[in-house]
């Protein structure tokens, strides 16, 4: 009950920040659009690097083609609303305009996100049999494979790009899945299943000696996690209203890497810190544009030689605030 | 049938690039454990240390002699870069996480890409011809010199390295080492020294194969490495990651594949073929044509 509570009055506040800051709230007080485009990508990059912790951070198996599942979350979404939105919005025609949008925007991203997973498990099934680097090479194959299939069908554009989707997603919508995500991830760690997760990250024989389904477990965090990706990428194409595969090059796969390095792998506080931290040195180094990514990837070199866990390691960020302990009750002693 | 050698033709020199690459990547697998990322990234270099070489020695007509010094320039250089890639990236985390090593081998590759945009410029350059040329026809299929010139390379370097691992006391403790490495040690070989070499050998390797591509496809650019050093990776998977003539048997034939690809179906599966055969690999045979399957040991 508390959570349901807690969960309404995210939203609430994320719908009501969303007029705030577009000015819709208080006549006269609305941020610049630059920044509010960079907060929500910043978010984007959330979902991405909080899914991608949950398959390289906390299962150990490295991937390093997140950003081909993005696409297919991407242009699958975008697909649907630029081709069915009409019919799913004149089969919905009961519902007020706003929720037929939102009722769209939803069903485009479980389709994406449902592609995405079908893609993460077909690419995975193989990959993940066996043990070993094998996933990061097929990953970065996969990626790569994806945007050449991508650009040879007409439908979605090719090479010229895919525009005409309808701006569905905003602050407020990104957020929510934002937070969404964060909690889908911290329950799974959590839960018995997540500790077998982190059993196969430690050492994996021994995971299997206790009994794991290694194989099985690595496949479903893996397309847990690539679906998110699609989520992410269905966001991203019904926020900008254009997408185009040069937005999904191996580039964006490293960067959602550097952001998770940068703040720990297998650490969920340590991602959003990570791509929050990306988007500031990202926007802060603007007109260094091209010494960018030389700076990155000597970072990306330093940090494994010096801190290989990253800033936050395993840690979460407020395992470093001492917290107030609870005085138990204590029971009352059997009288023998 | 005349198609069809023509395309072996193309498929074979195309596939001894691959092979030349993909043996830096099995014999940087075999004594670290280690998916060298960067190893497409010195490809690259090679072929800009070869495109500026030989614009240094321009005024000389082209001539076997000085496609010769462009060659080993080339081959020198990125041997060295090698080396130093090795001794300042790779080592300090040599004991670390295998995915900490991968990281840092992504950390390099990305690194190198990166500088090679800003030092060489983002645009393709156009590799000047080194040797004269000529064309050839055998009963209808044409052989052109640069096609001649690359396989007869490669597989005198193949040879090369052949017996330089199989006869000479540096190879024998190449070989020990990549069998394993503590034990090596042990033995008093210096495994530091053993290392060192072999990436400088990879790397050398993969200089030969940047001048080589340059002949034959004279467009180079700083992001060239990564498609070709992924197919060379797929070759060495299919050859059984580790083995010396399976990284040369799997080359040649990714290279045949992708061309009678390219010549029967459609040049659009081109990049395609190449990671599908990966997948057939992984799900069929893991440990390659040649490898052993290896029993994991606790």
């Amino acid at each position: 009950m508390k959570g349901f509570v807690l969960a309404i009055v995210f939203v609430a506040v994320l719908f009501l920040g969303n007029s705030l800051l577009t000015g819709g709230l208080l006549p006269g007080f609305s941020v610049s659009p630059y920044f509010l485009q960079v907060v929500s990508l910043a978010g984007i990059n959330i979902i991405l690097a909080v899914s991608l912790n949950l398959i390289n951070g906390f299962t150990g198996q490295f991937s390093i083609g997140h950003a081909g599942f993005m696409a297919i979350g991407a242009y699958v979404s975008a697909y649907v609303t630029a081709a069915f939105g009409d019919r799913i919005r004149g089969a919905l025609g009961m519902l007020p305009p706003t929720f037929q949008n939102s009722a769209l925007l939803l069903i485009a991203l479980g389709i994406g996100a449902a592609c995405a997973a079908v893609a993460g498990f077909l690419v995975g099934v193989p990959s993940l049999r066996l043990r070993g680097d094998y996933l990061a090479i097929v990953t970065l194959g996969f990626g790569e494979i994806i945007r050449v299939f991508i650009l040879n069908i007409d439908a979605v554009g090719g090479a010229r790009g895919f525009s005409g989707i309808p701006r569905l997603a905003n602050f407020a919508w990104i957020y929510l899945f934002a937070g969404a995500t964060i909690l889908v991830v911290s329950r799974i760690v959590r839960s018995s299943f997540g500790r077998t997760l982190v059993a196969i990250r430690e050492d994996e024989i021994a995971a299997e000696a206790m009994g794991v389904n290694t194989t099985r477990s690595k496949v479903i965090s893996f397309v847990v996690s690539s679906a998110m990706a699609g989520v992410a990428g269905g966001l991203f194409a019904h926020y900008l209203m254009y997408v185009h595969t040069n937005s999904f090059t191996f580039i964006k796969s490293f960067e959602i890497i550097i952001m998770i390095v940068i703040g720990g792998l297998g650490s969920i506080t340590g991602s959003v810190l990570g791509a929050v931290l990306y988007i500031v040195l990202t926007e802060g180094l603007r007109q260094f544009a091209q010494y960018r990514m030389v700076l990155f990837s000597l970072l990306l070199i330093v940090i494994m030689i010096v801190r290989p866990q990253g800033i936050l390691g395993h840690r979460e960020l407020w395992s470093f605030f001492p917290r107030r302990r609870r005085v138990e009750p204590v029971p009352p002693a059997v009288a023998g | 049938m005349t198609t069809f050698l023509q395309q072996l033709v193309n498929g074979l020199s195309l596939g001894s690039i691959y092979a030349l690459i993909a043996l830096g990547y099995t014999m940087v697998y075999g004594v670290l454990r280690l998916i060298n990322f960067a190893h497409g990234d010195v490809y690259m270099l090679g072929a800009y240390a070869g495109y500026y070489l030989s614009r240094k020695l321009k005024g000389d007509e082209p001539s076997l002699g000085s496609a010769l010094l462009v060659m080993l320039g080339a081959m020198l250089t990125c041997a060295l870069i090698g080396v130093v890639i090795e001794r300042f990236a790779y080592r300090p985390v040599r004991r670390a996480a295998r995915l900490t090593l991968l990281i840092t081998a992504i950390g390099v590759s990305l690194f190198i890409e990166n500088t090679a945009q800003l030092v060489f410029g983002p645009d393709p350059k156009f590799f000047p011809s080194l040797a004269p040329r000529a064309d050839f026809h055998v009963g209808g299929v044409r052989l052109t010199s640069e096609q001649l010139t690359v396989i007869a390379v490669s597989f005198l370097l193949m040879v090369l390295l052949r017996f330089f691992i199989m006869k000479t006391r540096t190879g024998k403790a190449m070989r020990a080492v990549s069998f394993n490495l503590d034990a090596a040690k042990l033995m008093g070989i210096s495994t530091d020294r053993i290392i060192a070499i072999t990436f400088a050998l990879g790397s050398a390797l993969a200089a030969a194969a940047g001048v080589l591509i340059g002949m034959q496809i004279p467009k180079i650019d700083p992001l060239m490495g990564i498609l070709y050093g992924l197919k060379a990776f797929v070759a060495a998977v299919l050859g059984g990651i580790g083995n010396v003539p399976g990284a040369v048997i799997g080359g040649l034939l990714i290279g045949t594949s992708e061309v009678m690809v390219v010549g029967y179906l459609s040049s659009t599966f081109r990049d395609a073929i190449a990671f599908g055969i990966l997948i057939l690999v992984l799900l069929l045979r893991p440990q390659g044509i040649l490898g052993r399957a290896q029993k994991e040991k606790v």
